[in-house]
């Protein structure tokens, strides 16, 4: 609909909207977690659904410890190489639409723990990462930004065409490969089709 | 409010060691000085009789060790020591007192520490090492176990970490990596999976090491 006619009719007491928005607004504002958390970014994350930072305003209060009835999972903390496939395993569990914010430095890219023989170089490298919060740890705030930013990615998610979210295209890879124990090392280290490597590289 | 924690006496180390070779026959002790300021000696005690001393540690009025707070591991890898020893030498048809670099070279073992205290007695600790014959094939040594319920877990990180096999324990299984791991991380001589592919700010080793997999990475 014209934004201009639309704010004409608003004016005169007719409210527009479009199934869309109603559609995306319901979804952004009932978000439910999965309960589970790897380090000390956990303990950031509660705090943050406790009553000082209150994620329950946002409709993410009920933390499920099922991933059957998850819509998010916050990647809260390190990923050991021996944990790894149960994260990637739980992922795959989740109901679409699903999303993922990995949380603090070690979850984005192994943090102080990078090329430590145990500690995965962050969750990206098997499922995909909706919103990364770099910290050691986050703070709560950081915590509620990201899960605004995610509110805002779900609110500009189109139902049709392209970039509609994986749950109403059929084709949209909803698993992803999970990786299996080598004799030194996960395998695959990485799955190629959900992270690449920084193809620009800082000069000097 | 200062109050007096009550500190029995224990037996000194070097003396302790001789208690312990009485009291255990066939025993062998030695003593390991720690020349750092905190001064932690340690006994060195032959496996074949780990089991008999570690019972008497614990069982004897004098010392009741009753509590391991710690078991660690170190790896020793193979190496050649050098060492300055004053030798009498004719120089130029004189003689004199001449420094002289001997190198010894000491054979590669793994060993086990144990931090014990006692809690009855409030005493502590009392450092004792376990070696292995060497880092290959002959890596065993004998779990504590059933002496100390306290060292199972910690026996089985060094066995995860470090290798060593301990005989008797209860569970040995590795605790922090998976089953099918084939290396001992904390070995001096493990080589890591050679990953690197991106790094923000590289330097040193792992510049050297990202540059191999991204020519963009090139030392300057």
């Amino acid at each position: 609909m014209d934004e201009g006619l639309r704010s004409e009719l608003s004016k005169q007491g007719v409210f527009t909207t479009t199934l869309e928005e109603v559609y995306n607004w319901g979804r952004k504002n009932s978000v439910w977690p999965l309960q589970f958390g790897l380090a000390c970014c956990a303990i950031e994350m509660i705090a943050t659904t406790m009553a000082r930072f209150d994620l329950a305003r946002f409709g993410a209060e009920v933390f499920r410890p099922s991933p059957r009835q998850a819509d998010l999972m916050i990647v809260a903390g390190t990923v050991t190489k021996k944990m790894a496939p149960q994260v990637v395993r739980l992922y795959n569990q989740m109901p679409e639409p699903k999303y993922v914010i990995a949380m603090g430095a070690c979850a984005i890219s192994g943090g102080p723990f990078k090329q430590g023989y145990n500690v995965l170089k962050g969750i990206d490298r098997y499922i995909p990462v909706d919103v990364h919060i770099p910290g050691c740890p986050p703070r709560p705030e950081a915590l509620v930004h990201a899960f605004m930013t995610l509110q805002g990615k779900i609110d500009e998610q189109k139902l049709t065409g392209n970039g509609r979210p994986p749950h109403l295209d059929p084709d949209a890879p909803s698993e992803f490969s999970v990786p299996q124990f080598g004799e030194h090392d996960l395998l695959p280290e990485k799955n190629p089709d959900v992270w690449k490597p920084p193809t620009r590289m800082r000069h000097g | 409010m200062a109050e007096t924690i009550l500190r029995c006496e224990m037996i000194p180390l070097d003396q302790l060691k001789s208690v312990l070779e009485s009291a255990v026959p066939g025993a062998q002790a030695e003593m390991l000085r720690n020349d750092a300021p905190s001064a932690q000696h340690s006994l060195r005690i032959d496996n074949e009789h780990a089991l008999a001393v570690s019972k008497f540690l614990r069982a004897d009025p004098r010392l009741r060790l009753d509590y391991c707070s710690n078991v660690t591991g170190i790896d020793w890898p193979e190496a050649v020591l050098k060492e300055k020893v004053k030798v009498r030498a004719v120089v130029a048809g004189v003689e004199k007192e001449v420094e002289e670099v001997v190198e010894k070279r000491r054979p590669g073992y793994l060993e086990a520490v144990y931090h014990l205290y006692s809690m009855e007695l409030k005493h502590g600790p009392v450092i004792i090492r376990f070696r292995t014959t060497n880092r290959t094939d002959q890596v065993r040594l004998t779990s504590l176990t059933p002496v100390w319920r306290g060292c199972e877990f910690q026996e089985r990180e060094i066995y995860d970490l470090y290798g060593i096999v301990f005989d008797a324990h209860p569970d040995l299984r590795r605790i922090l990596m998976w089953d099918g791991f084939q290396d001992y991380p904390m070995r001096k001589d493990y080589v890591e999976p050679d990953d690197y592919e991106y790094e923000p700010t590289p330097h040193d080793k792992v510049l050297e090491k990202a540059s191999r997999h991204l020519p963009r990475h090139t030392i300057p």
